[in-house]
């Protein structure tokens, strides 16, 4: 890995406003990201996990600048994109695409696929040598479409052609970044393995950078070198694989691994499980200092006055507790912290 | 008759489409006994809500045209009146659904739609049927009950609306407890409560359970046995251990390809298989997954005309494929199973 990160988020906020009455008079707001920060570098695969609106795909609508911070930074390779605007943007946006969690309604339906993966050259002013129907060809040809498949609408494919469709779009421009928001998740189980190892061979040949977006721990564990864990808003574990998964310290990392359910019937009898009580709170109105507290078996007085800041506790191993599982004996470092431990007030 | 408390043998449920005739359910038999959990597993479209929804008379008087028999307690359902399977539905068997807004009416309280489905087969005042009401949602996990029998479902939770749903699925003390994709819309942590406390459940009312997923983790953790359906048909069936440990068809090997797992040491590629799902109206003749099977040309030509039976292969283990035991035992020794466990 190079010293420079490809794509660099630090502190970064949108708080939506929560709005009343005729007036829409702003009655408070949804903290959906709340001060995350972390480095992507070249070549990588950041997994980014969480359950259902921790913030996990507002992240990467903001990287992607689909919507504008309401704090923090953005940068993507050298360049501060975070208020830049869209007319400046739109070279940058070329390198940095997103594919989205549903192959159904991301594809437009009265427009054939040479249309929509063509679209982005015609969009760019990009002239291709071969024209574009050649460059949409080889394209379809590279994501295991067939390319006579040119003329088709997306209702006459499955699932999985249709994810393949939208990576073929987001590949027409050669992104450096690929932001993949639950790229599998609306697939059968036969059909995510096919994109998964689509989205791992396009990643060597391409030299593509991803952060992928999904709630199933299994498939981010194949397909990430480093994880990140989000909770209501805020990032409170990043670790490079094998630490995230072997020795995870965050309580809730370890709530959700211990989660997953384990396709081994011998394994059924005699396996601890973690019972986390209710469900996430609602981000309109979190839990104080650490939200985890309200479900955390480990909580203590502090967890609920002081927030803890995001540490350093081994070597690219970052975590925001105050009382972690698995942590080395010395203390942590601050470092890559964004934030001040104060109590957060809702 | 039959011996087991349920017992479908050769279902057939068949749909007649302008596109043509849609076999949803084409032959598919199986059995349960009371406190035992069978898993029913498959892709999309291969046929298990269908089946679910037939079991419980659901299809009757539709167009669906249905054929085969459905013993449940030694009572014949094929050939019943849908009003004798409606009255047996919500008293001896019910069915917990993977949406449970889509199960419950907005407007009315969570309480009132378990005091009206427990007083439709019990002849108790209003009275007695809210306490009922009330210590179902406690027996489900549902903190302070006696207030919350008065929420409206959007009050609640998805977690929360999914133990309310339970709790009306079993307000009638059920033998037959049908649960399709309970948790597939739940976040990883809730899904963990919610396979808890069926399994719970389940010990206490010592139902017959019968859970609908795709999801094989979920599938291991509840069943005993467990049947594997592609286009309409059961094509694997067996015990747990037989279908994760010793497992003998090429699209079950493929699931278990296809599936990146947290017990294990991570590998270096999955596994897939090719190709997709076959559409309902146009199975493909023979074996119908002959066209994405990597073993298909050692069927000697076989598989593209003659539909294998689902035959046994040892003390219970059904497999339908024409590949010979021995050589499919093989396979899964020498070629399958080395390249699940590591890179
Ligand atoms: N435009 C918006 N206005 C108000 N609130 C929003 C908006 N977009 C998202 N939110 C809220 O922000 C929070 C985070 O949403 P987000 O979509 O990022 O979650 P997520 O982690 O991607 O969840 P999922 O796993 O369900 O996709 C949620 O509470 C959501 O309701
Ligand atoms: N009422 C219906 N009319 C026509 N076709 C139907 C009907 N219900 C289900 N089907 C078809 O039956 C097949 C199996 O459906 P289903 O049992 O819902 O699959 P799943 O295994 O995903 O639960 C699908 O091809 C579906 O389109
Ligand atoms: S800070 Fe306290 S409440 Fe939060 S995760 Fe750590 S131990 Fe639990
Ligand atoms: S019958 Fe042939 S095509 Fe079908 S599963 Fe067996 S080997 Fe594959
Ligand atoms: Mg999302
Ligand atoms: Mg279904």
């Amino acid at each position: 890995m190079t010293a420079e990160p490809l794509l660099s988020v630090q502190g970064l906020e949108k708080h939506f406003p929560v709005t009343k009455g005729l007036l829409q008079r702003q009655v408070g707001a949804v903290k959906a990201v709340d001060g995350v920060s972390f480095d992507v570098f070249k070549g990588e695969t950041l997994g980014l996990v969480g359950e259902s609106g921790c913030g996990k795909t507002t992240t990467g609508r903001l990287i992607t600048r689909l919507i504008e911070p309401t704090g923090g930074k953005v940068v993507f390779d050298g360049h501060d994109i975070t208020h830049m605007s869209q007319g400046r943007i739109r070279p940058l946006r070329r390198e940095m695409q997103m594919i989205f969690q549903d192959p159904y309604s991301s594809l437009n339906p009265r427009h054939t696929v040479g249309a929509i993966v063509g679209a982005p050259f015609k969009i760019q002013g990009v002239q291709t040598e071969h024209g574009i129907k050649k460059a949409v060809q080889d394209i379809l040809a590279l994501v295991g479409l067939n390319p006579e498949h040119y003329n088709r609408y997306p209702h006459e494919f499955s699932g999985g052609q249709r994810q393949r469709i939208g990576i073929a779009r987001t590949l027409a421009l050669k992104p450096k970044l690929i932001i993949a928001d639950e790229p599998v998740s609306a697939l059968d189980v036969s059909i995510q393995a096919q994109v998964v190892n689509l989205l791992e061979d396009l990643q060597s040949e391409l030299d593509l950078t991803y952060v992928v977006i999904a709630h199933d721990l299994s498939v981010v564990r194949h397909i990430s070198d480093r994880v990140a864990v989000m909770y209501l808003g805020k990032l409170v574990e990043l670790a490079d694989r094998k630490a995230l998964y072997e020795t995870p310290m965050h309580p809730y990392t370890n709530a959700l691994l211990s989660a997953v359910p384990i396709p081994d019937p011998k394994r059924r009898q005699g396996r601890e499980r973690i019972r986390l009580q209710g469900d996430v709170p609602s981000p309109l109105n979190p839990p104080p200092a650490c939200r985890f507290h309200t479900r955390c078996w480990k909580a203590q007085e502090i967890c609920k006055v002081e927030e803890p800041p995001l540490l350093q506790l081994a070597p690219g191993h970052q975590v925001a507790c105050h009382f972690p599982e698995n942590a080395p004996a010395a203390g942590g470092t601050a470092e890559g912290t964004t934030e001040a431990a104060a109590p957060a007030q809702t | 008759m039959s011996d087991n408390f349920l017992d479908v043998k050769n279902l057939k449920v068949h749909f007649p489409t302008d596109d043509g005739l849609v076999k949803s359910v084409d032959g598919l038999s199986f059995a349960l006994d009371r406190g035992k959990t069978l898993g029913i597993v498959g892709e999309s479209g291969s046929g298990k809500s269908v089946t679910s929804l037939s079991v419980l008379g659901l299809h009757k008087g539709g167009r669906a045209k249905i054929s085969g028999e459905i013993w449940l307690d030694g009572e014949e359902l094929v050939s019943a009146t849908p009003e004798h399977v409606r009255r047996l539905r919500g008293k001896k068997m019910a069915m917990i659904f993977q949406d449970p807004l889509s199960a419950m009416h907005p407007y009315f309280t969570v309480g009132a739609q378990i005091i009206e489905a427990y007083r439709i087969h019990n002849k108790v005042t209003k009275k007695v049927a809210r306490k009922h009401a009330a210590d179902l949602l406690g027996r489900v996990g549902i903190p302070q009950p006696d207030r919350r029998v008065d929420s409206y479902p959007h009050e609640f939770s998805g977690g929360m609306r999914q133990r309310a749903m339970i709790a009306m699925a079993l307000s009638c003390d059920p033998e037959l407890l049908i649960a399709d994709e309970p948790t597939t819309a739940l976040d990883v942590t809730v899904q963990a409560q919610i396979l808890d406390l069926m399994r719970d459940l389940q010990r206490d009312f010592n139902a017959a359970l019968i859970i609908i997923t795709h999801d094989l983790g979920v599938v291991a953790e509840l069943s005993d046995d467990i049947l594997v359906m592609y286009g309409g048909k059961a094509i694997e069936y067996g015990s747990a251990e037989d279908i994760f440990e010793r497992p003998e068809h090429p699209y079950t090997w493929g699931l278990l390809g296809s599936m990146p797992r947290l017990d294990r040491e991570p590998t270096e590629r999955l596994l897939p298989i090719k190709g997709s799902p076959p559409s309902l109206i146009n199975v493909p003749a023979g074996c119908a997954f002959h066209p994405r099977c990597a073993f298909e040309g050692r069927t000697g030509g076989k598989a593209g005309t003659e539909v294998p039976e689902l035959a046994e292969t040892e003390g219970g283990h059904l497999v339908r494929c024409h590949l010979p035991r021995e050589e499919r035992r093989a396979i899964w020794a020498n070629e399958i199973k080395p390249n699940l466990e590591s890179a």
